[in-house]
């Protein structure tokens, strides 16, 4: 039993480890799980459910302005993304923070050809995101589940 | 003339000539080397020339029309024509010579006759009807005559003698006869043959023969010279259509060429060109030369020097163009070689010449660096005494005016002096000159004492940390001096560039790096990575290259913001690797620098401690550090003044110092009640504490030196015993005047923190915080934080909730997102600002917030104060800080919020 767990914990350092070095997350993300206490023991995994919904939610409306025939009205595509940086600034998505100010930049120079693309980018990026954390928790759960303890995992 | 003075010769070579330039396998007569029209039918006129089997230049045809209508052609005959009578005249003057010879032969022939028939006459008298010449009969008579005047005596003697016989007479008279038919029959012959040869003379000499002669002569000279020239010639009309060609080395039939233009033959570059050259030239009517080169499928690219000319008729009227085409290829390319070659030579000259100014300048530079570092020197010695005076007129009494000056005046002392400093300090590294000593030191002792320095004269909130690994040895030997600088330096630079949260420097061991050169180092040496660290500005990515140049800053914008020398850095690499090691530097933009270097270090063994005794004995004689400093790893060091509540006034202080463990805890002064905390609040104490800090200190700083410690908090509960600190006197520059001052730090423990901390929880009672922000995850975030820092919040979502929930509530602390929508935070920190000044919302109401109606009381009473509104923004720091401060904020944080920042910002608002 202390065998599956201590290997279960193993995986678990290695995979968040993995996340941190490849650039999914970053610090913030760390802060996030410090706040996750006895008080709330599923602050982080709301947390990403709600930032995983205003994802959807702001991606779809981006889509739809970017979708526009005629002009395009960049300054509301601007203020979705700004949404959307601060989220994922705040939950520590690096990956997707990234492509946001990219993405900002591109609004600010009303590029359509970046938007788009960056849009797409930031589309694939959150989903992987989703997947990964998926994973970590499931993780997560199997260890708590075995009788263990999630361990600490500095980046 | 040529032609005539080289006939023989050239008619021996005709030969060779014709069979070198027609050789057998050439093919059949017309189609090669000559595009001639083959000579039918009309050639007939030119039969009797004997010219039918030689090749000619010529299109047969239309060269006789071209001779016969062009300027060319008619002086071409015309020459011939001229030529031809010369010869006549010639051939006429010899003959005439020769009339000449042959006249004067007879006449001589006569006289001769005449005195033979003078011998005999004066014998008979009879000889009156001699038949004579009729022009030789008066000589006759003259002789006669003579013969009778003065022959007389002897006629007579000699007649005696031979009048004898009729006999003899007789037959004198015969053979005298024989002789004259002999002589007129000479004479006949001759006149007969003088005849004859003026008539062959004129046979032989026919023009026509003559001149085809000529012509021949031409033709073979033309040949002989033209037989390998690289040449073309042609022929064009006035539509430029070939009429005739020569070409040495053909690769078109004639029938390919003749009547075509030369766009219809050629196709590629350079034929457009030499069609459009032929035509000016035809436009103009003047003859010119130029260069084209033709790149044609036909014959590849090759260069040709064209001339060509007009032609005119009799008329003057133009009727085409002759044009004459060598290939210059080689040449070209040659020239063009040539010309490279010129340029390179030209630019290898320019480059050593540039070559030989830079080594100028260098010595230039190197004489102006030496000078420098002289004049340096000889300033910087009456400029550290004329600081030092002035700091010291600083601790007398002075009024508020003096004051200010005198302050200006040290600040603008020590930058000057600081530029000296360093120039003084880069000149003696890239001179060489610089000699690192070996000296032992303990490293967690000058990292505390840069702090501490550092902290004494920090005007901003900022928290200042370090933090030693526990491997990092005791005592190491280096250049203690130079490592100190560096790290003053480094954290001088961290302090300038960042506004809030902390700057810090962090010891660790590290294995020796790739870059070490110095193989020879034994086990007893010591690799010690450094990161001075902040959470500033940041450096933009592409300011990074520049970042270790003189005099250069990131930006421009930088310099004229932040000041400085733009040598600190610069000073610090080279120092760094004067040592052996190497600086670097990682940053993002808005969350820090992180400045890293590594040196390597002798390890010395730790129970000698005299030398290094001395060197910090200035610093920490007062307070000599307790046993366990020297092992210490933490230190956290808060400023003593918020720099923009310091008002500079002056400070009257009693001079009690306090030899042993003092409590001198101390936070930036919070003014934002416009009240100072009473000296009731220092009853807890049992030692009174004297602080003095060369004038930028508050004068509420001597009535409540720990007011604004959030973790006493006011009811003095905070012992001794809990945290340690130290007071050390700092030397100002060196030489100059010494001033001591006074600098007041925490040192404590994290754990000792942490235990503060509860306390904090426990006894503070709730304040009320405002939180507006848009985003929904950020407030989770926020508020989560929150909690475990033990506080609650309310939110609001835009700019005008926050005004409503400000009008009706007393907050304690807003936190205000920057950018949202509806109204952002920026214009609702300046409506909150306008109604704190005048009292009422109206700008609010203008702007176009609904303010709800409700007479609250409490709004009024909180007007004179000033709530503390600090931003949270995301966006660039050049953009929003300076925004924040201009529109009203108090301070911000960076997003995203961390624990660590919230932590701070409440720590430094809320008491």
């Amino acid at each position: 039993m202390d065998a599956l767990v201590a290997q279960l914990q193993m995986q678990y350092r290695n995979y968040t480890a993995s996340l941190y070095q490849q650039g999914f997350l970053d610090d913030q993300f760390t802060e996030l799980k410090k706040l996750q206490d006895d008080a709330s023991p599923d602050f982080v995994a709301e947390v990403l459910s709600l930032f995983f919904e205003d994802c959807v939610k702001l991606i779809g409306n981006m889509a739809r302005a970017l979708d526009q025939t005629g002009t395009v009205d960049f300054s509301q595509v601007g203020a979705s993304v700004h949404q959307l940086k601060g989220s994922s600034s705040s939950v520590g998505a690096k990956r997707v923070k990234g492509l946001c100010v990219t993405f900002k930049e591109y609004c600010e120079a009303n590029n359509y050809e970046g938007c788009v693309r960056c849009l797409q980018q930031i589309d694939i990026e959150y989903k992987a995101l989703k997947t990964k954390l998926q994973d970590m928790f499931n993780l997560e759960k199997q260890i708590v589940q075995a009788g263990g303890k999630v361990p600490q995992v500095d980046n | 003339m040529v032609c005539e003075m080289e006939t023989d010769q050239i008619e021996e070579m005709d030969v060779e000539v014709l069979s070198s330039m027609w050789p057998e396998d050439v093919g059949s007569q017309a189609d090669n080397q000559f595009n001639v029209e083959k000579p039918v039918g009309d050639s007939d006129t030119l039969k009797e020339v004997d010219i039918a089997e030689k090749r000619t230049m010529a299109d047969l045809k239309r060269l006789p029309e071209l001779m016969n209508t062009t300027d060319q052609g008619s002086s071409q005959l015309t020459n011939l024509v001229r030529q031809w009578e010369y010869m006549q005249d010639h051939a006429v003057r010899l003959l005439r010579e020769e009339l000449k010879i042959l006249t004067r032969q007879r006449e001589e022939a006569e006289a001769k006759e005449l005195k033979i028939i003078e011998e005999h006459n004066f014998e008979t008298e009879e000889p009156e009807n001699v038949p004579v010449l009729d022009e030789t009969s008066h000589l006759f008579r003259r002789f006669r005559q003579k013969k009778r005047d003065e022959l007389v005596d002897s006629k007579r003697v000699v007649i005696d003698e031979e009048f004898d016989t009729v006999a003899y007479w007789k037959q004198k008279a015969l053979s005298l006869e024989k002789m004259l038919e002999a002589s007129t029959e000479r004479e006949r012959r001759l006149i007969e043959k003088l005849n004859e040869s003026l008539k062959t003379m004129e046979s032989h000499s026919a023009p026509v023969e003559e001149l085809t002669q000529n012509l021949n002569r031409a033709e073979g000279f033309l040949h002989f010279i033209l037989q390998n020239a690289p040449i073309v010639m042609g022929h064009q009309d006035k539509d430029l259509r070939y009429l005739f060609i020569y070409n040495k080395f053909p690769s078109l039939r004639e029938q390919d060429i003749l009547g075509k233009t030369d766009v219809e033959i050629f196709h590629g570059g350079g034929v457009k060109e030499s069609e459009d050259f032929k035509r000016e030239v035809l436009e103009m009517g003047k003859a010119s030369k130029r260069e084209i080169t033709f790149e044609t499928e036909l014959f590849g690219s090759k260069t040709f020097l064209i001339y060509v000319e007009p032609v005119y008729n009799k008329a003057r009227e133009k009727i085409g163009i002759n044009y004459m085409g060598m290939e210059v290829t080689d040449q070209v390319r040659k020239r063009e070689k040539m010309a490279k070659l010129r340029e390179d030579n030209a630019v290898r000259k320019a480059m050593e010449s540039e070559l030989t100014k830079t080594i100028h300048i260098t010595e230039e530079t190197m004489r102006a660096k030496q000078m420098l570092a002289t004049m340096s020197h000889e300033i910087r010695s009456p400029l550290s005494g004329v600081v030092g005076m002035a700091e010291i007129l600083s601790t007398t009494k002075l009024d508020k005016e003096q004051r200010q000056l005198l302050n200006v005046m040290i600040s603008s002392g020590d930058l000057v002096l600081q530029l000296i400093n360093d120039i003084l300090d880069l000149s003696k590294v890239e001179s060489g000159v610089m000699k690192l000593e070996a000296t032992k030191f303990r490293p967690r002792e000058v990292v505390k004492h840069v702090l501490q320095t550092a902290a004494a004269s920090l005007k901003k909130d900022l928290t200042l940390e370090g933090n030693i690994a526990d491997e990092v040895p005791i005592l190491v030997v280096g250049d203690v001096l130079r490592i100190r600088q560096i790290l003053t330096n480094l954290i001088s630079n961290a302090i300038k560039f960042t506004h809030q949260g902390k700057v810090g420097i962090k010891l660790k061991v590290v294995s020796e790096p790739s870059f070490a050169t110095d193989k020879e180092q034994n086990e007893t040496s010591v690799w010690i990575c450094c990161d001075v660290y902040d959470t500033g500005i940041g450096i933009p990515e592409n300011a990074l290259p520049c970042l270790f140049k003189k005099y250069m800053q990131a930006s421009a914008d930088h310099a004229r913001k932040y000041g400085g020398t733009g040598l600190g850095l610069a000073i610090c690499k080279q120092l760094v690797e004067l040592m052996g090691g190497q600086l670097t530097v990682t940053s993002q933009v808005n969350s820090g620098s992180t400045f890293t270097f590594v040196l390597p270090y002798k390890v010395a063994t730790s129970d000698d401690h005299s030398d290094d005794q001395d060197e910090f004995s200035d610093m920490v004689d007062h307070h000599q550090p307790e046993p366990d400093d020297t092992t210490e790893g933490h230190f956290q060091f808060k400023p003593l003044l918020g720099s923009i509540y310091s008002n500079g006034g002056p400070v009257i202080s009693s001079n009690s110092f306090l030899p042993h463990k003092a409590m001198l805890t101390t936070t930036p002064l919070k003014l934002n009640n416009g009240f100072v905390a009473t000296p009731s609040n220092n009853t807890g104490q049992s030692e009174t504490v004297q602080v003095e800090n060369g004038g930028y200190m508050d004068e509420s700083r001597q009535n409540c030196p720990e007011s604004g410690n959030q973790y006493v908090n006011g009811n003095g509960r905070c012992s001794s015993k809990e945290s340690e600190s130290c007071s050390s006197s700092q030397a100002s520059s060196e030489g100059g005047g010494v001033l001591e001052m006074e600098s007041e730090l925490t040192v404590s423990s994290l754990r000792e923190e942490e235990k503060t901390e509860t306390e904090l929880k426990e006894t503070s009672k709730q304040p009320k915080i405002l939180l507006v922000e848009d985003n929904k995850i950020n407030i989770m975030v926020a508020k989560s934080m929150m909690k475990q820092l033990g506080y609650t919040m309310d939110i609001a979502n835009n700019g005008v909730e926050a005004i409503n929930a400000v009008k009706d509530t007393s907050y304690d602390l807003v936190l205000m997102d920057v950018c949202m929508p509806v109204m952002d935070g920026l214009k609702a920190t300046r409506l909150i600002r306008s109604y704190e000044e005048s009292g009422n919302w109206e700008a609010a109401i203008e702007a176009g917030v609904d303010i709800k109606t409700s007479e609250n009381d409490q709004a009024f009473v909180r007007s004179t104060d000033r709530l503390p509104i600090v931003a949270m923004t995301a966006n660039t720091l050049a953009e929003s800080s300076e925004e924040c401060y201009v529109n009203g904020m108090d301070s911000f944080i960076s997003k995203p919020v961390t624990l660590q920042k919230l932590k701070e910002c409440l720590q430094q608002y809320l008491q």
